[in-house]
């Protein structure tokens, strides 16, 4: 069974931590995610940099922009996931834009995300029927999960035709905004969150976008799966560098 | 072979809507209902109105007689530069503002590169009241300070993009991430024939006014709707999506596209994008795109800001790859010649984007007896810092 799917059926809260890949250095990659496993994170989502990140704010933007900076590429990230398995066993996803994966293939991005344990992407810029049509197939094929977004103005209809294409779990996105852009958690959300509790979707849903501490880690997960946090832990990779992720980690989850 | 969008969204290969789940609703809305409000006499008689009472249409289809006696063939002028605002760009405007107040949005949203569009979307903005936030790259600020200090006296806000190149691609990448954080009350207004789908069909529509014109002009003055060719420079594309509209599916139109060469093609320094893009995913919609082997997209370069832009609209890439237009790349020097040029020739002083198209002649050699129409999609009263350095004036 995929790794995610194994991992949704433990009974508990799941931790998603998202980080740019080749940020704060180049080679960063490997010891970031061995580091967040050893601190009990559930799965980890990595971005591919993307000069033209249109659904990031400035906290993402920045470091994909010092990422592709430092001279991260498709082929280095790959190459430097070659060994990931031998050392880490939780689900690994990689979060990033359409236009470089249509640059290295589809086919040959998926099947390289195969042979390295990937287990799920993520491309918000791909959108529904463009992966059905096209891409399904190929996913399905080298085992991969593809990951949709809803957003609380997504409508009932469409929400049901995301979950019967999804195969794992969707990503809630907590209110109207780019990434980092959220001050907090009130009325709309929990009008929001009460909706899609109630339409006892098939896939459970992993809240993304202003979670940042233990508190809206709490709101986010009442009735949901999980959460990802992405622009507060890079916020943390700015200030301290690599080194403490046991502090981070222990700051959403005590 | 078609030329206009299909039902998917797409001219041959290229178009669609590549867009994050956050978008859709918007995008969904507006394709669901664009050809709809389009097509209600209420709306039309509005449109069409406002064309000719605010913008002052039909623009004039000038025989450029002195340029014509100097490349030795007949040169009509489709003078976009007499518009209100001084563009192409307001009959767009017009149409997507009034489609947005049907669509019950209360809040402007638009990018910019020249300032052109800016103006032209705080002008419709101005005119009915509607709060209006305008993107500009931090670079094109400071090169387009006229257009910036208009867009200011119109009341609206200009938001500097201080990404990227900070320039237009940057400028629309603020754009969107606004749409995105306001999905409810915002309209989007595209400044060009680009963008997930319905924009650039919806602005090609708008835009069409002006290959609607030249028919009834030319036929009144040559006796035929149809000539020889049709020539518009391409940022994003619009005015040259509007030029060519009603001609796309005549075959004895030539079609002719000139893109902005910057300091040469192969400079490095350039945003000639058929030639140095390959197939992408840019704003919303699959097409030519100037961008790195690991698909980052790259910064153009040229002298215009108006077609310093690295992709191109999706009908445009149909056209190159069905070879149904032909495409040519005119540099900054050959460009702010042709626009000196025409000034000297003419009477007539162009933006330096539409002297772009004016280089055609550097490039191409015509018949005497051929009828080549050129869209000067605008004026250069903007540029004249920039013509004044170059040539020391
Ligand atoms: C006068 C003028 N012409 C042409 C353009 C290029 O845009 P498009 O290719 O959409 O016509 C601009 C853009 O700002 C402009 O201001």
């Amino acid at each position: 069974m995929n790794r995610i799917k194994q991992k949704l059926q433990e009974d508990k809260k799941l931790l998603s931590i998202y980080f740019s890949a080749g940020f704060p250095s180049l080679n960063d990659t490997v010891t970031i995610i061995q580091d967040l496993e050893k601190n009990d994170v559930d799965f980890i989502e990595i971005g591919l940099p993307f000069s033209d990140p249109l659904a990031d704010g400035p906290t993402i933007q920045e470091s994909s922009t010092i990422a592709l900076k430092n001279g991260m590429t498709t082929e280095i990230l790959f190459d430097q996931l070659k060994d990931i398995r031998k050392t880490v066993t939780i689900p690994l996803i990689i979060m990033g834009y359409f236009n470089p994966m249509l640059q290295y293939g589809v086919e040959d991005f998926c099947a390289k995300c195969a042979e390295i344990g990937i287990d799920g992407l993520i491309i918000p810029d791909l959108p529904l029927d463009v992966y059905e049509r096209d891409y399904k197939a190929i996913f399905e094929k080298h085992g991969l999960v593809n990951i949709f977004l809803i957003t609380p103005q997504t409508g009932d209809a469409r929400i049901q035709q995301i979950d019967a294409a999804s195969d794992g779990f969707i990503y809630m996105v907590s209110s109207a905004g780019v990434t980092g852009s959220q001050s907090g958690f009130g009325n709309t959300q929990e009008d929001y969150f009460s909706r899609i509790e109630n339409m006892k979707l098939k896939n459970p849903q992993i809240v993304g976008f202003g979670i940042k501490d233990a508190e809206t880690f709490t709101q986010a997960t009442k009735s949901t799966k999980g959460a990802i946090i992405g622009s507060a832990f890079i916020k943390h990779l700015h200030k301290e560098g690599v080194n403490g992720i046991a502090n981070f980690v222990k700051t959403i989850r005590y | 072979m078609n030329y206009n969008v299909d039902e998917r969204g797409y001219y041959g290969d290229f178009g669609g809507a590549f867009i994050p789940e956050m978008l859709y609703p918007n995008v969904e809305n507006l394709r669901q209902n664009y050809l709809k409000i389009m097509a209600e006499p209420s709306f039309k008689e509005e449109f069409d109105q406002l064309l000719k009472d605010y913008v002052g249409r039909p623009s004039p289809l000038y025989l450029a007689k002195r340029l014509s006696k100097k490349y030795n063939t007949k040169v009509y002028l489709k003078r976009e530069d007499l518009n209100h605002t001084g563009a192409h760009k307001v009959n767009n405007t017009i149409g997507q503002i009034l489609m947005a107040k049907r669509l019950g949005k209360k809040r402007i949203i638009a990018e910019t590169g020249a300032g052109q569009h800016g103006v032209a979307t705080a002008t419709v903005c101005a005119l009915m009241g509607i709060e209006c936030i305008v993107y500009m790259g931090e670079i094109d600020i400071a090169r387009q300070a006229p257009n910036v200090a208009r867009m200011k006296m119109l009341g609206a806000e200009v938001r500097p993009a201080l990404s990227g190149s900070r320039t237009l691609k940057d400028a629309t990448n603020e754009a969107i991430r606004d749409w995105i954080n306001n999905p409810v009350d915002t309209h989007y207004i595209i400044g060009s024939a680009i963008g997930p789908h319905p924009y650039p069909d919806m602005v090609t529509r708008f835009q069409s006014v002006i290959s609607e014109e030249i028919k009834w002009q030319l036929k009144e003055k040559e006796g035929k709707e149809n000539p020889d060719y049709v020539i518009a420079c391409i940022g994003g594309g619009s005015n040259a999506a509007g030029t060519y509209y009603h001609f796309l599916h005549e075959e004895e139109v030539g079609i002719i596209a000139v893109e902005a060469a910057g300091k040469g093609v192969h400079s490095g320094e350039s945003a000639a994008t058929s030639a140095l893009g390959k197939e992408g995913v840019i704003h919303g919609c699959k097409t030519l795109l100037m961008q790195t082997k690991d698909g980052q997209i790259t910064e153009p370069y040229s002298i215009s800001a108006g077609l310093d832009y690295p992709g191109v609209g999706p009908m445009h890439s149909h056209l190159y790859k069905t070879k149904r237009a032909e495409f040519y790349s005119a540099t900054d020097d050959e460009a702010m010649q042709a626009g000196l040029e025409l000034t000297k020739l003419e009477g007539i002083i162009p933006a330096i984007e539409s002297s772009h198209a004016l280089a055609i002649f550097k490039h191409k050699a015509f018949k005497p007896e051929d009828v080549v129409v050129i869209c000067l999609s605008g004026r250069g009263d903007k540029d004249l810092d920039n013509y004044i350095k170059y040539f020391n004036l």
